[in-house]
């Protein structure tokens, strides 16, 4: 069978015709069904506890509502753009569960709800898109870089890091965020064959949300993306990314075998983007709202909160605390974010060296009595 | 006819002449087609052309640069979009290494017609890598032309000569200009690709702008005029090759000169203009040619800007210390 026939499903979607996102997916990893049923898989069994489960669930309902707010408040103005991470919650917080302290992750500009298991603040995240600063958490601190706009840069970064690791000893590995369309950078490709190469102990965590802005999966690959890791010489895995359970045992099974010297591991995350790419963005411009019908049934909340209702892992009251918790967090992100100090001017300057300049010492004393100019005038 | 209509209106009526005026005429990059381009500057042109000539790109900038390539040596001329300034430096190897020498070491057989369409500049208050000025690095470089537009008529015009140029041309768009109305009148004669234009006469002072710091010389000008100085403002439009003579007529009058980007000023199209205006009219100068621009700086977060980037204030207060010499 020849590669395209094999993926000719996959067609570009066309106006009037349907949402074409739904494959028969033979190859994909899956633990909890759409409706919530707990299914076992051959390679990945995963031992979670009531506890465990319901932390899970937590995490996601609070990601999810960060987002919103993050939404409504660019709506009001209060930011300058938000990119949502709605419908990929689980994948987010599933690779991010996934990691050991020690391990470093490496973002692109969407993965709130990975800063989110790394502890960053969410008022750290918001102030990059409020336009105050480049994202004001501490990387090493948190083992979250900084996100990374550029496409596909911080691959290379994560695979250097893991190269790092790799000649520490260190019990520890880089996971590598990046989307489907990130795939097609020269870059990207460039850290997978680096990684494959050394062996490094880096997982690349491709959230496959069927699009990059209006440009589907289609225009940037023929064959489905965890296929593409053959090819470099590591395996790949395509994992359902709106099942937390099944992305959490996925990734924690690739780390662990980073970390054992058994180098890379691509996970393709088949997900969906439920919002707009970022709030800039026109989607009905490109999509069909079908789609997005289709894969709402697919929801990673619902089904995890059917999962525990049916088993009797969480009750009514524990659902109602949750949301109680959304609501808190909700409030403290408006608030924070309406009271963030504005920036002072000088700031321009700070940090551009480790060492600065003269002549960048002199441009800002030049800054700094241009402006008192104006208040003795 | 003459209508009004945006900047980013008039981009698109110009690529839409283009391509109807040379079925070689190609268009290329990220998210042009169908969604028309992040800023809809190729809005409808997929529809009415087809997705061979309105090509939805993979996600890869050395890819769309590359295959522009390859594509112009088969007789193609390829107009690519860079979807926002910052997001060029992964085609840079292809435009620095290739497109700008492959004439030269073709010995001409190898034309580079393509065109790189990047919209510049800040004042959006958008995220990281989206308000870069590039352009000193490829007006640096041996074998590319730049050209960066200001007005709607400037960039209707500009982007139909751009395309029928025989060599390869880096295209300036100021986004925080594309909303601006002006007139484009189609049955007009354009000026020249490679030409400067003063855009408003004066006597006292010269100031050099480009791109989306022309509206603001413009209205540090109007200003000034209040205030009894008398600027004349010349708008360079091509950045290489530079067109200086009217610069050079204009400061033997005025004797002063100022120019204005939002690059940072080490080693942007300041210095280099500077120093070919102090070449040229040394004896007529009574003040060195200053600089405005920005700083030495990363591009800032979007709450700084307003503080990073040159505006009608810095522009007037370059002025008073160019007349106070
Ligand atoms: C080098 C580069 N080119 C273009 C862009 C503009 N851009 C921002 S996001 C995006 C699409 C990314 O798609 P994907 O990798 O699938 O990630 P997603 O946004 O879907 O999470 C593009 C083209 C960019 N940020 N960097
Ligand atoms: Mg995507």
């Amino acid at each position: 069978m020849s590669v395209l026939s094999r993926t000719t499903e996959l067609v570009d979607p066309v106006p009037g015709d349907g949402a074409p996102h739904l494959p028969a997916q033979p190859d994909l990893v899956q633990l909890l069904t759409p409706e919530g049923e707990r299914v076992e898989h051959p390679d990945y069994a995963l031992d979670v506890s009531a506890e465990e489960l319901r932390a899970l669930y937590r995490d996601l309902v609070l990601v999810r509502r960060w987002d919103v707010e993050a939404t409504a408040l660019q709506r009001q103005g209060e930011l300058g753009l938000w990119a949502s991470l709605q419908g990929q919650e689980a994948a987010q917080v599933g690779a991010g569960r996934a990691m050991a302290a020690g391990d470093m992750a490496f973002p692109t500009y969407r993965e709130h709800g990975v800063a989110w298991t790394r502890e960053v603040d969410p008022l750290h995240v918001i102030s990059m898109f409020r336009g105050v600063d480049q994202g004001g958490w501490d990387p090493v601190a948190t083992g979250f870089n900084l996100y990374t706009v550029v496409i596909g840069a911080q691959t290379l970064h994560a695979t250097g890091y893991a190269m790092g690791l790799q000649r520490d000893g260190a019990d520890a590995a880089a996971l590598a965020f990046l989307g489907d369309g990130a795939t097609s950078q020269g870059e990207v490709n460039e850290a997978m064959i680096w990684a494959a190469t050394f062996a490094a102990p880096v997982v690349f965590f491709c959230q496959n949300n069927q699009y990059a802005i209006s440009a589907p999966i289609e225009r940037q690959s023929r064959v489905p993306l965890y296929q593409r890791a053959s090819g470099f010489g590591f395996p790949g895995v395509r994992v359902d990314g709106n099942d937390v359970l099944a992305v959490l045992a996925v990734t924690r099974a690739a780390l662990a075998a980073a970390r054992e010297g058994s180098g890379p591991t691509f996970i393709e995350a088949f997900t969906y983007r439920m919002g707009a790419h970022t709030t800039s963005d026109d989607p009905s411009r490109y999509r069909l709202a079908g789609e997005l019908e289709e894969w709402a049934l697919r929801d990673p909340i619902a089904r995890l909160k059917a999962h525990l209702s049916r088993t009797g892992v969480a009750d009514r009251d524990f659902f109602d605390a949750v949301d109680a918790e959304g609501d808190e967090l909700a409030v403290r992100i408006r608030t924070g974010t309406r009271g963030m100090p504005e920036p002072a001017g000088t700031e321009i300057f700070d940090h551009v060296y480790a060492e600065t300049t003269p002549e960048l010492a002199q441009q800002r004393a030049e800054f700094v009595a241009y402006h008192a100019s104006f208040e003795e005038a | 006819m003459a209508d009004t209509t945006t900047l980013g209106k008039a981009l698109n009526l110009g690529l839409r002449r283009a391509m109807e005026d040379d079925a070689k005429v190609v268009l290329m990059g990220e998210d042009i087609g169908r969604l028309g381009g992040v800023f809809r500057i190729t809005d409808g042109l997929q529809k009415d052309f087809g997705e061979q000539r309105v090509v939805d790109t993979p996600l890869g900038e050395a890819g769309i640069l590359g295959t522009a390539v390859g594509l112009a040596m088969r007789g193609y001329r390829p107009v690519c979009e860079i979807q926002f300034d910052g997001f060029v430096f992964p085609a840079y190897n292809q435009i620095v290494t290739q497109v700008a020498k492959l004439h030269a070491r073709s010995r001409g057989r190898l034309p580079m017609p393509i065109v790189i369409r990047i919209p510049f500049g800040g004042g959006i208050g958008a995220v990281e890598h989206h308000s870069e000025s590039p352009e000193a690095y490829f007006a640096h470089t041996a074998g590319l032309k730049v050209v960066a537009v200001s007005t709607p008529a400037d960039a209707y015009w500009g982007i139909q000569q751009a395309i029928a140029h025989p060599d390869p041309v880096v295209f300036l768009e100021p986004k925080r200009r594309y909303w601006e109305k002006g007139v484009v009148d189609p049955d007009a004669t354009p000026g020249p690709l490679f030409g400067s234009r003063v855009v408003r006469g004066g006597d006292d002072v010269t100031v050099l702008a480009y791109g989306p710091m022309v509206k603001t010389a413009l209205q540090a000008a109007e200003v000034a005029a209040g205030e009894g100085r008398s600027l004349e403002v010349v708008d360079l439009h091509a950045l290489s090759p530079l067109d200086l003579d009217p610069v050079y007529d204009s400061v033997r009058r005025t004797g002063r000169c100022v120019v204005v980007h939002e690059a940072p000023v080490t080693l942007g199209l300041g210095a280099e203009i500077a120093a070919r205006v102090t070449e040229a009219c040394f004896h007529s100068l009574e003040a060195p040619v200053l600089r405005v621009g920005g700083y030495d700086t990363p591009y800032p977060p979007a709450k700084l800007e307003e503080d990073y980037l040159p505006d009608l204030d810095r522009v007037l207060d370059a002025v008073d210390r160019s007349l106070g010499f």
